[in-house]
């Protein structure tokens, strides 16, 4: 697709984006401290924190990756939204008290409270640098995905962007300005998604024409327009479609539709899109070179219904049920790709309808990630159980959620914040899947970025509105990330430096080895951002919450309930914990693939979600090295 | 340290994790039951997800009702550093 950028949304961006940084220049005046850097004085109310914590755990996964991913495959996305609550229930049942009566600034205080043992503070440390630097990659690329849009910046300048807005709000004034940038995002979010979910319900579902979607339809073989000849090359690379040259000597590209009628079979060819780049770099969109602007030739928005219960034209407004109802009666284009070599130096991705039934779209199993549930393979089904598991378990061990807890001044506070922030993200999270369908259904779709899919479906409403949103999801990527770094600068400051490294500092030295670590982490989140371009964010986030579960929940949990756990125990379940999952997640066939360009089949592991092997195997390293450790010479040094 | 407060939130907690225990397990191994449609022509796939959405907050909500009236004077004092 061509993006045009749009003058009204590129202002009302950088009035956001200036009035955050505004707050925050203005907030870090108070903050010199390293009380009042780290943890905001303990000081935040126990609703702003609530609604913080919104902020700050609805990062662009969120709301581009699960939106993007329900626009193009239905349910399945929602499962993420499902997991990523849950995981709430963890925090707030388990972990929040605890982790505010025993710690201070930082998780590893919590993990370390009983033994105060250095390797404790390393192990603790490095997790949390670990967990949020894997976390900041799919908020990065987030970030590069809004900007193109919006601004007409390549990736890469999206993600510098916000790399350098997020160093600059994190190192004038830490938790106070990261929290209410967070409150403020928080807010913005939910409401505008609100405000969306309640135009699409408006809206309803239409029937859209030939005219609408650009692309033909034609009722096989009689409907076939003159002047038209089926184009044949000789070794046929093409078997899956049926290519015509039209009057204007172009090639279209159908498949083939077999539909049951009452009128007996009736055959339909759908027109499919396809993109190829030849030797020289030229790119052609559907047999023409691809334009610059609007009006020039370029890839279609999709996303359509084709058939509504009864053969309507369109609903009307719905209510949110009959929202449900009715999609799981009608037929939705859905799209496929596939890619063709046609030649050593030419290839050619073709995009192409797929006609699937509402009550198939509703239903999970559809997407490519999630289909091993539908097979008989127990693998495929060991992976979904391994990400629902990391999702539920997850949440409650990211570090960037968890020194949330230290803003706010004591444990009913910490409670109380909690249940605003289940409150505020489950009302969100029951909106991403009337969005995601919104934008299913929209027209405005890009068939190649399912990342696009929130901001795009506002754009199908309003320009204004397209505008808002995306100001609204650069913000979501903001909070996440300044969080993300304060937590990663927190680690370094306390848990390596202070504690491990033993270097003395005054509370103005902490705050400025703090802003000094805050640069390195975003420096280094700015390249990771730019190199994993084109990977659906959600599924990254997956991994983060698998790595931080794997790594830190074991020890949080079991110091809590067992009173036998050896700081040898935590050291190493921290250790094994985060090295088997980072491990399986590099060998799996996903970062075969995508990172190390070579084929699915080199995965050394059988599935890519590690959770369900590497959290049992934290818990089981902690329990089997403490027994082995049990009461050591009260003499021992770590 | 194992206050009253403690003991409700592992309660809520196993409640909760039978609940999202029942929705996984139904997900992968019998997923054509998401399929059936039991009330107002909405599938048990929505239905049950936002069952647990809802679930968990009002569960949250209760915890805490319930905290709130019992220890609070327990846990503000234990959070004193």
């Amino acid at each position: 697709m061509i993006y045009e950028p749009s003058v009204s949304a590129a202002v009302i961006f950088f009035v956001f984006v200036g009035i955050t940084l505004g707050i925050s220049f203005w907030l870090g005046r108070k903050a010199t401290d390293a009380k009042g850097y780290f943890a905001a004085h303990g000081q935040i109310p126990w609703f702003v924190n609530g609604v913080a914590f919104a902020g700050d755990y609805l990062s662009a996964a969120s709301f581009l990756g699960i939106c993007g991913m329900i626009a193009f495959y239905g349910y399945d996305g929602f499962l993420y939204s499902i997991g990523y609550l849950a995981g709430w229930i963890v925090a707030l049942f388990v972990i929040a008290e605890p982790m505010k009566r025993l710690g201070k600034f930082t998780f590893a205080d919590a993990l370390d409270a009983k033994f105060q043992s250095p390797g404790i503070k390393l192990a603790a440390g490095i997790s949390t640098l670990a967990v949020s630097v894997f976390y900041l990659i799919p908020q990065m690329v987030g970030a590069g995905v809004l900007v193109q849009p919006l601004l007409g910046f390549p990736h890469w300048a999206g993600v510098v962007i916000v790399g350098v807005t997020v160093i600059m709000i994190v190192v004038t004034a830490g938790m106070v300005s990261t929290t209410w940038v967070q409150f403020i995002k928080g807010t913005l979010l939910v409401i505008f998604s609100a405000i969306l979910t309640v135009m699409i319900l408006n809206r309803g579902f239409s029937v859209a024409t030939d005219e609408q979607t650009g692309l033909q339809t034609i009722a096989f073989p009689d409907g076939v327009p003159e002047g038209w000849t089926r184009f044949v090359d000789e070794e046929d690379k093409w078997p899956n479609f049926i290519r015509f040259k039209d009057e204007s000597s172009r090639i279209r590209v159908f498949t083939q539709y077999d539909q049951d009628t009452d009128q007996g079979r009736k055959t339909w060819l759908l027109e499919a899109q396809y993109t190829s780049t030849d030797k020289d770099g030229t790119v052609f969109v559907n047999g023409e070179p691809k334009g610059k602007e609007k009006g020039e030739p370029e890839l279609h928005p999709v996303g359509h219904i084709r058939k509504l219960p009864g053969g309507a034209d369109k609903t009307g407004p719905l209510g949110p049920l009959s929202f449900f109802s009715t999609l799981l009666e009608s037929e939705v284009v859905l799209w496929g790709s596939e890619k063709i070599n046609e030649s050593d130096d030419k290839t050619t991705t073709v995009y192409f309808q797929k006609p699937t039934p509402g009550s198939q779209v509703l239903r999970p199993g559809e997407h490519p990630k999630f289909k091993g549930i539908r097979g008989k393979d127990f693998i495929g089904k060991l992976n979904f159980l391994s990400l629902m598991l990391a999702l539920f378990c997850g949440t409650a061990s990211l570090p960037h959620i968890l020194i949330r807890y230290y803003t706010v001044k004591d444990a009913a506070a910490a409670r109380k914040s909690t249940i605003v922030g289940i409150g505020s993200i489950g009302f969100f999270y029951v909106l991403t899947l009337y969005m995601g369908l919104g934008a299913m259904t929209s027209g405005g779709m890009d068939v190649t970025n399912s990342n696009m899919a929130a901001p795009l479906l506002a754009r199908s409403m309003s320009e204004l509105l397209f505008a808002a949103i995306s100001a609204i999801a650069f913000t979501t990527v903001l909070g996440t990330v300044s969080g993300l770094i304060l937590a990663s600068a927190g680690a370094v400051t306390h848990d390596l430096m202070s504690s491990f490294f033993k270097i003395e500092m005054d509370d103005h030295q902490k705050v400025r080895v703090a802003k000094l670590s805050s640069v390195v982490v975003g420096a280094i989140a700015i390249g990771l951002g730019i190199l994993f371009e084109g990977m659906n964010v959600s599924y990254l986030v997956g991994w983060a919450f698998s790595v931080a579960a794997s790594a830190n929940l074991p020890s949080l949990i079991m110091i809590l309930f067992w009173k036998g756990v050896t700081k040898q125990g935590v050291i190493t379940a921290v250790v094994v914990g985060m090295v088997s999952s980072l491990g399986w997640i590099l060998c799996s066939a996903d970062s075969m693939e995508k990172i190390f360009g070579m084929t699915a089949s080199d995965a050394l592991v059988p599935f890519g979600q590690p959770g369900i092997v590497t959290i049992p195997l934290g818990f089981i390293t902690l329990v089997v090295v403490s027994l082995l450790t049990k009461k050591p010479e009260p003499a021992v040094v770590a | 340290m194992q206050t009253r407060n403690s003991r409700m939130g592992l309660v809520l907690f196993a409640v909760y994790l039978v609940l999202y225990g029942g929705f996984v397990l139904i997900n992968t191994f019998s997923p054509e039951t998401m399929e059936a449609t039991p009330i107002a022509g909405i599938n048990v796939a929505i239905l049950y997800g936002f069952g647990l959405i809802i679930a968990a907050f009002v569960m949250a909500l209760l915890y805490g009702v319930l905290c709130d009236s019992n220890d609070e004077p327990g846990s503000s004092k234990e959070d004193d550093q």
